[in-house]
């Protein structure tokens, strides 16, 4: 198997308060192979912006990775220095954020803030870095690029203005694009042209993404595999249409259930997931989502479960461990939701 | 039972929208136009839109950022006055100049809710003062302790604990804000609630309980929404009724189920494409370039002429009539006779 471009192992992001210290992402794993493009998915507060934070080193004091690594391409990258980082960073590390106005600075022109990037990472003349930021104007469809090269962020539109970010991400060829929330600000006709550019410019590149969203049908045109994170925890992650269409966590499957669609009968009663996430300082013994889960028995109140393989995907959720004393009528209920638990016992078989 | 319903004919609409428009001057001051030059600016938020919703039924509107959308609620409860047109609630005129009485009267009838739920509330208040005002506004119960009855009856009927009136809205979470914003709203026995974004600010899970409480009430209470909306997906899950805007003109109307499935004018086809879909069936996607032109100065003729696949010459310069189609009516010149 090839090396991972980015390889997460066991992170930890804390916030010391005085209250005592706030775990806001716990032993979270996860790889981006080359070329992959990972969506992370959850709700308000489930840790996906911080994850990525965490990753380009941007996490704001007091919050720091309190342990675990992040290696990119096999080199950690967790406990370099500011000033290592940040030749990572832009260089090998894109960043696409939700709000474009504030990733370009007003006082600059188009032009000149992908020349900077560009001359900052690369040894090449001021001349072949303007010819290269025209290059990309037009790669990102930007209309009129040469004239467009000393107009002001704010003479852009919107979407026009995300174009303008996707091209200060990719100008340096970076092995990673981290997208955060990067449609979530635009009108739906305009996320279509986005999403397929990102698409489209990071394939053409070979470049890795991982797509933070909290909008699963973005995820499910997007991404290879899904992540789906719960209370600062792995909940599910598998290939994408393993996890949308027979989703095995109940978090996941819950929330699949709960998004209203285009297709379906429209008269149905949405399916609902009682209850919210718990607050940072009050998440529950055992299994993060114990008191909403529906299948929740005595070992999720009390112990924590590791991540499990469960169909094509991984579970962290103790009804994919075959040592778990599956109470039958739970095992059958699971079953019958499209759930692949681990052993059924016989009791419950017919 | 009034005649028309005894004769078996529909009744009358409970809301009627008829030629509103919305003119805003976003010109400069006198003195500065004077120095600087320039004339008068004025931006149309609403453009001549027509539509009524049925006593017990759900009208949607649906539009990106720009459409009106926001504009139309504010006049449906009387917040902001309609340039031309009018919309009235039983006959009665919402900026009209009927007797103070009955405005009263028709006020308490109407009631909001608003798309953050971080906002709507005054975090000094506990929810029990908060659910209690539009009661002690409209002076419906004197007595303190019916009142403090009632709020907690409200809070029950939404979900909520009613000793939960106790706290302050800081220590809810946003599904149960939105939950305290709902109490609130039906504090006044309203019959007719306008839903601004009501779930935009939520998360998935919290969406789907706050939807379907939303529809519960509608089904116990009787109640008639106007739902604005710029996701079609949870339009499709509450209308009966959608009106598709598009730079503050309405293209569109239709029963929610013709509008999703068979839907006419090319700007509804190319939002419905433009969904991500969840289901990943691949669909053939209509896909439109170009963004919502700037509505100070919009396309003459149709306004969405650039942006529409269908094109033809008169697009350019008349704009088109209303077309009834069946069920739906659609502004597009592709549906003229001929």
């Amino acid at each position: 198997m090839t090396e991972p471009v980015l390889s997460v192992r066991n992170l930890i992001v804390e916030f010391p308060t005085r209250r005592g210290v706030l775990r806001a992402i716990d032993d979270l794993s996860f790889d981006i192979a080359p070329g992959e493009v990972l969506g992370v998915v959850g709700e308000s507060g489930a840790g996906k912006s911080l994850t990525g934070a965490a990753i380009i080193g941007l996490l704001e004091p007091p919050g720091r990775v309190a342990g675990g690594e992040i290696r990119l391409a096999g080199e950690r990258i967790d406990n370099l220095s500011p000033e290592r980082m940040r030749t990572i960073r832009g260089k090998r590390i894109g960043m696409i954020f939700q709000d474009p106005l504030t990733s370009l600075n007003p006082l600059y022109r188009i032009g000149d803030q992908l020349t900077e990037t560009i001359l900052t990472h690369e040894p090449i003349s001021a001349r072949a870095a303007r010819d290269k930021a025209l290059r990309l104007l037009e790669e990102v469809g930007i209309p009129a690029a040469e004239t467009r090269l000393s107009a002001y962020p704010h003479q852009f539109s919107g979407g026009m203005r995300q174009r303008v970010v996707i091209a200060l991400a990719l100008a340096v060829d970076p092995q990673l694009v981290i997208a955060d929330e990067p449609t979530t600000a635009l009108d739906v006709s305009v996320q279509a042209q986005i999403i397929a550019l990102l698409k489209r410019i990071c394939a053409d590149r070979g470049a890795s993404v991982m797509l933070i969203t909290h909008d699963m049908g973005v995820i499910a045109e997007t991404a290879d595999r899904v992540c789906v994170l719960y209370a600062g925890r792995l909940a599910e992650i598998g290939p994408v249409r393993d996890v949308v269409k027979r989703p095995q966590h109940p978090y996941a499957s819950g929330l699949m259930a709960a998004i209203p669609s285009l297709a379906g009968d429209p008269d149905e009663k949405l399916a609902q997931i009682p209850g919210s996430m718990p607050r940072l300082g009050a998440i529950p013994r055992g299994c993060a989502f114990n008191p909403r889960c529906g299948y929740a028995f005595d070992r999720c109140r009390t112990e924590r479960p590791d991540a499990y393989p469960a169909g094509a995907s991984q579970a962290a959720c103790f009804l994919h461990d075959a040592a778990s004393a599956l109470p039958p009528e739970v095992a059958g209920r699971a079953a019958e939701a499209g759930i692949q638990v681990a052993r059924v016992p016989a009791e419950a078989r017919p | 039972m009034t005649d028309a319903a005894r004769n078996g004919e529909p009744a009358p609409p409970l809301v009627e929208v008829k030629g509103l428009r919305r003119v805003f001057d976003l010109s400069k001051p006198l003195l500065n136009r004077l120095l600087e030059g320039g004339g008068r600016v004025s931006l149309t938020a609403v453009d001549g839109v027509d539509f009524s919703i049925r006593r017990g039924e759900t009208f949607a509107l649906v539009g990106e950022s720009g459409s009106g959308k926001s504009t139309i609620a504010k006049m449906a409860v009387g917040l902001l006055r309609p340039s031309a047109g009018s919309v009235t609630i039983d006959g009665i005129d919402v900026a009209g100049k009927a007797s103070a009485d009955t405005q009263r009267r028709m006020r308490r009838r109407i009631q909001m809710i608003f798309q953050d739920p971080y906002a709507s509330l005054n975090p000094r208040w506990r929810v029990h003062a908060i659910v209690e005002e539009p009661i002690k506004a409209f002076g419906m119960l004197p007595d303190a302790k019916e009142r403090a009855a009632r709020v907690g009856e409200l809070l029950s009927l939404v979900g909520l604990d009613p000793r939960d009136g106790q706290k302050f809205p800081h220590e809810f979470s946003g599904g149960q804000r939105q939950r305290i914003a709902i109490a609130r709203a039906l504090a006044s026995e309203p019959n007719f609630i306008v839903c601004d974004e009501p779930t935009s600010a939520l998360d998935v899970s919290v969406q789907a309980q706050v939807l379907n409480l939303l529809r519960e009430l509608q089904d116990r209470l009787g109640l008639t929404y106007l739902f604005i909306s710029h996701n079609l997906a949870v339009v499709r899950h509450v209308a009966t009724r959608v009106g598709v805007l598009y730079l503050g003109r309405l293209v569109e109307e239709a029963p929610a189920r013709e509008l999703f499935s068979d839907p006419k004018h090319p700007y509804t086809r190319m939002l419905l494409d433009a969904v991500p879909d969840i289901e990943m069936e691949g669909k053939e996607r209509l896909t439109i370039a170009g963004e919502i032109p700037n509505p100070v100065n919009p396309p003459s003729g149709c306004h969405f002429n650039p942006r529409c696949p269908f094109v033809m010459p008169h697009c350019k310069t008349v704009v088109p009539p209303v077309l009834d189609r069946g069920n739906a009516r659609v502004r597009c010149h592709l549906f003229a006779e001929g």
